[in-house]
């Protein structure tokens, strides 16, 4: 016996399938939902509700943590065009945007050997973010005209980007403890 | 059940008499129990109007053994026997305690499997049983004082507690015979003490520490709901760390060069402890040993005692800092930090995070209560004696869990900081052609090598069939449940052979060396465990009958088939039957047999107050 809330992630929080999203409203009904299927609601229940309440309320966290990061929204309503993005044999990424990467992945890396390498991690994620800004801007844009191909380049350069910014934030935090 | 819970606002409901339940916070120095009494929470005193038990077990050659301050106040006379500080050994290892307890006065043995033991005068005893009996007394003491058996109990656990240190103290709690509501994380706990008595809103920070573990938690409160962000910390971290470092230094001062006297070393530990509580209030006190072959008398300024243990209280702050960046939030939107913890009565820890925040730190809580108020607070809402639900707990897991892939290398499968309950799997697949098993490694940790991870458990899924290697297709699928708590299944998707197993960590107890101890524990007769099984399940019976009423009475005909109607009702009388006699097993049988009955309806139900609740909202509103 299984719970089944909705179609879709969009649909379990009556919300319209799409890129554009008011992420209060989402968390406000992200809430309502976990106010009725949260396990603290059943821990004096039978092990059945339990069970089901536990099953609800993984799922509604799960579609929310999905929703709520646009990186992952965009997979997401990908994935609903059936577009997947682990494939490993994939198509080739824009030459331009690779030596970008390099370039950034190196200066990471090199990081240490800067005057002040904290000042040169902070400048590296000023640089991720402004990155990550425009290519969001053009994900938005192409899944706006359903140009599904399009949108799924972009989504693996935030990738790329996304995996950056957690090194340089490791190394960020690490150079701080070392102050 | 809880039916009743998802009935519609302001319907009557069927009275219910106020369950008792509590709040434990099971610490490393001292432990608290504390209740909802009139709608108010408060810590509960023992007999002897003590509120606070120091958290210390002595086991006697007689078999007998004290708790709290009696066998605290004998620990120096009897360092071997009287066990304090064991949380810092629940879910480790034999190897990883003497690892960092090589001055410890305690006779570490091994015995079955990982789990240390300690030779004691009376017995070999496991951490969880010292725990236990901790537990056991709070749980007494909480009874005494309430005037009737307690439903369960909310334990709090350091929010950094892994797997294996969470398993074990459930495990404790189940040997005290204490049905556990809730592992809750500890700055959890206080934030839900400091907001609901607050009416605090917005992103607080909860800096919590205690006598051996240290938390920092981020949290967002918006009216009722307590969403942790972030938080992380150190499990061996915490005042006692303060009174070995002292320690030393008095022994360093007075030239006192032996290791192994652990009569004295207690004994300069209690200085150690009782100069570190003053110097929280005074410039400078006076330190001394007085032992049978060493006296020796000195002054601590609180500079001096400062520069001691800077570098311990700065180990601290690299937590916040990871804590912050997490929770994605900025040391500005932080609207409070709350300091929970005996040891952030200490002035220079008050400096440090204050410095750190940029702001004042709010030290008006009681630092030792708060928690132990918080989880009173959440016992009485899981117990069910606030209908109206207007508290809503969101919680985190605090470290990452994956899986040991080629090389030695983790694949990390649930992030650290992700909301639970949770779920997630991952597809593996063979390296080699005919390959009928594999062997799963899970591990918890930030690290990539699995060596610098902490491994949780083992275990094997068989029977695939043959496969040519790269063709089987395993899924394996981590779930942590609302108490921080982990549990694995995999299975070979193209054959479906299952293969589950409930985490028993490394480091734990396995299920019946608990049931030994149970049989083992002296003050435990059966009779007793008969009757109080027996008084559950009637309650049990009456409350599945009460909540099955009103669920029918107010859907029953919307969700149910006459047939099925039958079936429940059958299953109802079968409850019925057997409530009034003395087999408590039978009424847990015809109880289980109701519940298989109305699955379907429970699922329905559930289902519905889903699609109803988002019914209300209309699929464009946020386009206007």
């Amino acid at each position: 016996m299984q719970l089944d809330f909705s179609k879709n992630y969009f649909e379990l929080f009556s919300l319209s399938v799409s890129f554009d999203l008011d992420q209060g409203m989402l968390a406000a009904r992200f809430q309502e939902l976990q106010r009725l299927l949260h396990p603290d609601r059943f821990a004096s229940a039978g092990e059945q509700e339990r069970r089901f309440s536990m099953q609800g309320a993984t799922l509604v966290n799960e579609a929310f943590q999905t929703l709520k990061d646009p990186l992952t929204r965009a997979t997401y309503l990908l994935s609903l065009q059936g577009i997947s993005l682990d494939n490993e044999s994939d198509t080739q990424m824009d030459m331009a945007f690779l030596m970008q990467q390099m370039e950034l992945r190196e200066a990471l890396d090199e990081v240490r050997e800067n005057d002040d390498p904290l000042q040169a991690t902070i400048g590296l994620l000023d640089e991720i973010a402004v990155l990550s800004r425009s290519c969001f801007a053009s994900l938005e844009a192409h899944l706006h005209e359903q140009a599904w191909s399009e949108a799924r380049d972009w989504v693996r350069k935030l990738q790329f980007l996304r995996k950056l910014r957690e090194s340089a934030v490791a190394l960020e935090l690490a150079l701080e403890d070392e102050l | 059940m809880a039916l009743l819970q998802i009935s519609e606002p302001g319907q009557s409901t069927a009275p219910h008499q106020h369950r008792l339940a509590v709040g434990i916070d099971l610490g490393t120095t001292n432990s608290l129990v504390a209740s909802v009494r009139s709608g108010v929470a408060e810590v509960l005193p023992s007999s002897e109007g003590e509120l606070i038990l120091p958290s210390v077990v002595r086991y006697l050659a007689d078999g007998s053994r004290q708790v709290g301050r009696e066998a605290r106040d004998n620990a120096a006379a009897d360092p071997h026997n009287s066990i304090s500080s064991v949380k810092r050994f629940m879910g480790r290892s034999l190897a990883e305690v003497l690892a960092t307890e090589s001055n410890s006065p305690y006779r570490f043995v091994e015995g079955e499997g990982s789990v240390p033991r300690i030779q004691t005068a009376s017995a070999k005893v496991t951490p969880v049983e010292v725990s236990a009996e901790i537990l056991s007394l709070l749980r007494k003491q909480a009874e005494a004082t309430l005037g009737g058996d307690l439903v369960g109990a909310v334990i709090t656990v350091p929010a950094y507690f892994d797997d294996a240190q969470r398993q074990a103290t459930k495990d404790a709690a189940r040997l005290a015979d204490l049905h556990v509501l809730r592992l809750l994380n500890e700055p959890t706990a206080a934030a839900i003490a400091y907001g609901l008595d607050e009416a605090a809103e917005g992103v607080v920070a909860i800096f919590d520490l205690g006598g051996g573990t240290f938390d920092i938690s981020i949290l967002r409160l918006n009216r009722g709901v307590f969403e942790v962000l972030a938080t992380a910390g150190d499990t061996a971290l915490g005042g006692d760390d303060i009174d070995h470092l002292l320690a030393e230094w008095m022994k360093q001062q007075a030239g006192i060069e032996v290791k192994d006297n652990h009569g004295l070393n207690r004994h300069i530990l209690d200085q150690a402890r009782a100069a570190k509580e003053l110097l929280s209030e005074c410039d400078e006190v006076l330190v001394e040993i007085e032992d049978s072959e060493y006296e020796w008398q000195g002054l601590l300024s609180r500079e001096a005692f400062n520069e001691l243990i800077e570098p311990l209280i700065k180990k601290t702050l690299s937590p916040c800092r990871r804590a912050l960046r997490d929770a994605d939030v900025s040391r500005d939107e932080i609207a409070a930090v709350v300091m929970v913890g005996g040891s952030t009565r200490v002035p220079l820890v008050r400096d440090n995070v204050s410095d750190f925040f940029k702001r004042e730190v709010l030290t008006h809580i009681d630092p030792d209560r708060v928690v132990a108020i918080g989880a009173a607070l959440q016992a009485d809402v899981l117990a069910g004696n606030k209908a109206d639900g207007e508290m809503l707990l969101l919680d985190v897991n605090p470290l990452s869990l994956g899986i040991e892939t080629m090389g030695g290398l983790v694949e990390k499968i649930i992030a650290r900081n992700t909301t639970i309950p949770t779920a997630r799997g991952q597809e593996f697949t063979t390296y080699q052609d005919g390959q009928t098993a594999m062997a799963l490694h899970v591990v918890q940790g930030e690290r990539e090598l699995v060596s610098d991870c902490r491994s949780l458990a083992r275990f094997e899924l068989r029977g695939f069939p043959p496969m040519v290697a790269g063709a089987a297709r395993i899924k394996v699928t981590l779930q942590v449940d609302a108490d921080g708590l982990l549990n694995v299944t995999a299975t070979e998707l193209t054959s479906g052979v299952q293969a589950s197993i409930e985490v028993k960590p490394s480091y734990g107890l396995q299920d019946q060396e608990i049931e030994q101890m149970l049989r083992d524990s002296m003050d435990y007769a059966q009779a007793d465990k008969d009757a109080r099984s027996l008084r559950e399940q009637q309650v049990e019976a009456q409350r599945v009958i009460e909540a099955l009423d009103a669920a029918l009475a107010s859907d029953g005909d919307d969700f149910l088939q006459a047939d099925e109607l039958s079936q429940i009702q059958t299953a109802r009388a079968a409850v019925l039957a057997v409530a009034e006699a003395d087999d408590h097993l039978a009424i847990k049988s015809a109880i289980k047999t109701l519940e298989t009955c109305s699955e379907a309806y429970v699922a329905r139900r559930m289902n519905a107050s889903v699609r109803k609740a988002m019914a209300g909202h209309n699929l464009n509103e946020y386009e206007r």
